[in-house]
């Protein structure tokens, strides 16, 4: 298969970024049978940024994080993803989740490792423990999945992501079944680790999307509208003034978008 | 005072307590009713029938406990080939479906005349039987766990560059274990009957064929006999599979709670 390690890992270097990273544009529209799901659209992920994604549930955003995965969306897309370097995408992608995902008859090393083992080669138990340390779970490396909390399962997946040493990053509501401080403290861990890459972040948290993204896009049935952003470099300070009001200006555009919503559906596909 | 004994006991002590109780009870019923021995026999009598032909029970249970273990192997590995193979390729779910549908409508019991006359007296049709009636519950019930793979972990697979076939194995197969130790544990109950039909449409050994033999000459009480080795076997064997496949659950489920 495709994917090899883009880098040799040097001492200190065992989170950092793999050589080439590519910016990625994905042009198209969204059909669900004969209606159309999203207009056509342009989303620019620039190259070792924090691009983020927001918008309200079933909008379809989640659905262009997959199909610059490569995976199944159960909606028709018609258009195309290129990579600046064009180059495919597949091998070069690693994607992290809401769930975890973690195998629960796997230990916790066995899970950042799963990638390798998927791929039948042979995972490199040094850099995995390293990436272990790295998300302060050194100690829990033995452990199964199910004797570890919520917060520590999900570092567990950022290990396994880094471990795939990707230099795109795809991420999918990865915090948003956690508790505030930890996700706070998530959101520090994964802006630290994943700088330099190519990161998309899908998320429905005005938050999140004004604290981690270097730029951010609400998405709406009609397409993408840029959204502002302090000028500040992210991982934003929860306190920072400018942050918190771009959040609140956000969370405004958020609800101008769809007035209507109020408690009916859940998260779409 | 009584009732609290037996809520603090252990299951196998309580299993033991009902088990007198219903002994005790049916003993009643035979000295109250004072039914002819040859139609009911008191558990008495069944237990003098079993110490007096303990040897002629043995060797026929022997014939049959080896019926029963053959056919579980080789139907139940035959049942998780074909589910994995139907999980791998949907050519062979879409030439296959139709014809473990059609065949699982047959009653598998209809056949066992035609098995004796194919394959002769001997443990080789009890033991087809065997297979044929666990076959399906296990193929099913696994493939079934097969297809209910968490989709997020398909994507991950994908996206990590997993292989299919390393997919099913490292991923879909160990999550379809649980699944499988459930269509095990029906296995287990179904196997005997599987041997003991086989025994009756024709035989010249095993306790299905003691039974019958028993029976046409009102023998009643060693009829019992033999039913209650069956009985035992039978139990014996589900606890055995039901142990494993609870460790197997346990070891590749998340523990609940």
């Amino acid at each position: 298969m495709a994917g090899a390690s883009a880098q040799k890992t040097t001492g200190a270097g065992v989170v950092s970024a793999p050589g080439t990273v590519p910016a990625i544009t994905l042009e198209g529209e969204g059909y669900s049978g004969a209606a159309r799901l999203f207009a056509p659209l342009t989303l620019q992920v620039p190259a070792g940024r924090w691009t983020g994604l927001l918008g309200a549930s079933g909008v379809g955003k989640s659905t262009l994080l997959r199909v610059i995965a490569g995976l199944e969306t159960g909606v028709r897309f018609v258009g195309h993803v290129r990579a600046s370097d064009g180059l495919p995408l597949t091998g070069r992608v690693a994607l992290m989740a809401q769930s975890d995902l973690l195998v629960p008859w796997r230990d916790i090393l066995g899970n950042v490792t799963l990638g390798a083992t998927l791929r039948g080669t042979r995972p490199d138990r040094d850099r995995a423990m390293a990436l272990l340390e790295s998300v302060g779970l050194t100690d829990h490396a033995r452990k199964r999945p199910h004797m570890l909390s919520g917060g520590q399962r999900q570092r567990v997946a950022l290990a396994r992501t880094l471990m795939e040493d990707r230099p795109v990053i795809l991420l999918d509501e990865p915090f948003s079944a956690l508790d505030a401080r930890m996700r706070a403290q998530m959101q520090e861990l994964a802006g630290e680790l994943l700088a330099g890459r190519t990161v998309l972040l899908v998320t429905h948290e005005p938050a999140e999307a004004a604290r981690l993204s270097h730029a951010a896009w609400l998405m709406s049935a009609q397409g993408l509208e840029a959204l502002d952003l302090p000028d500040t470099p992210p991982v934003r300070d929860l306190e920072d003034t400018d942050f918190l009001t771009a959040q609140a200006a956000l969370f405004r555009r958020l609800r101008a978008r769809d007035p209507g919503v109020g408690f009916a559906g859940g998260e779409g596909a | 005072m009584a009732v609290a004994v037996i809520r603090n006991s252990a299951p196998f002590l309580r299993g033991l307590a009902v088990f007198a109780f219903a002994i005790g009870l049916w003993q009643l019923i035979v000295w109250a009713t004072g039914v002819p021995h040859f139609i009911l026999p008191g558990p008495e009598r069944v237990w003098r029938a079993l110490v007096n032909s303990h040897a002629m029970i043995l060797d026929n249970a022997w014939i049959t406990f080896g019926q029963i273990l053959i056919g579980l192997v080789l139907g139940a590995s035959l049942g998780i080939i074909t589910a994995i193979q139907l999980a791998m390729s949907p050519l062979a779910r879409m030439v296959m479906r139709p014809i473990l549908v059609f065949a699982q409508a047959i009653p598998i019991f209809a056949l066992a005349p035609i098995l004796t006359l194919w394959l002769g007296y001997g443990m080789g049709s009890k033991i087809v039987m065997v297979i044929l009636i666990i076959y399906f519950p296990v193929a099913s019930s696994f493939f079934d766990g097969l297809m209910r793979t968490p989709r997020g972990w398909l994507d991950l697979a994908q996206v990590m560059g997993a292989t299919h076939n390393r997919a099913l194995f490292l991923l879909r197969a160990p999550h379809a274990l649980p699944s499988l130790a459930s269509g095990l544990r029906l296995a287990a109950v179904y196997a005997p009957f599987g041997a003991v039909i086989g025994e009756w449409v024709g035989a010249s050994k095993g306790l299905g064929y003691l039974m019958l033999l028993a029976n046409g000459r009102a023998q009643t009480d060693l009829m019992f006999a033999a039913l209650f080795v069956l009985a035992a076997f039978t139990v014996l064997l589900y606890l055995a599979i039901d142990r494993a496949a609870a460790a197997l659950t346990n070891r590749f489920t998340e523990p609940s709670g």
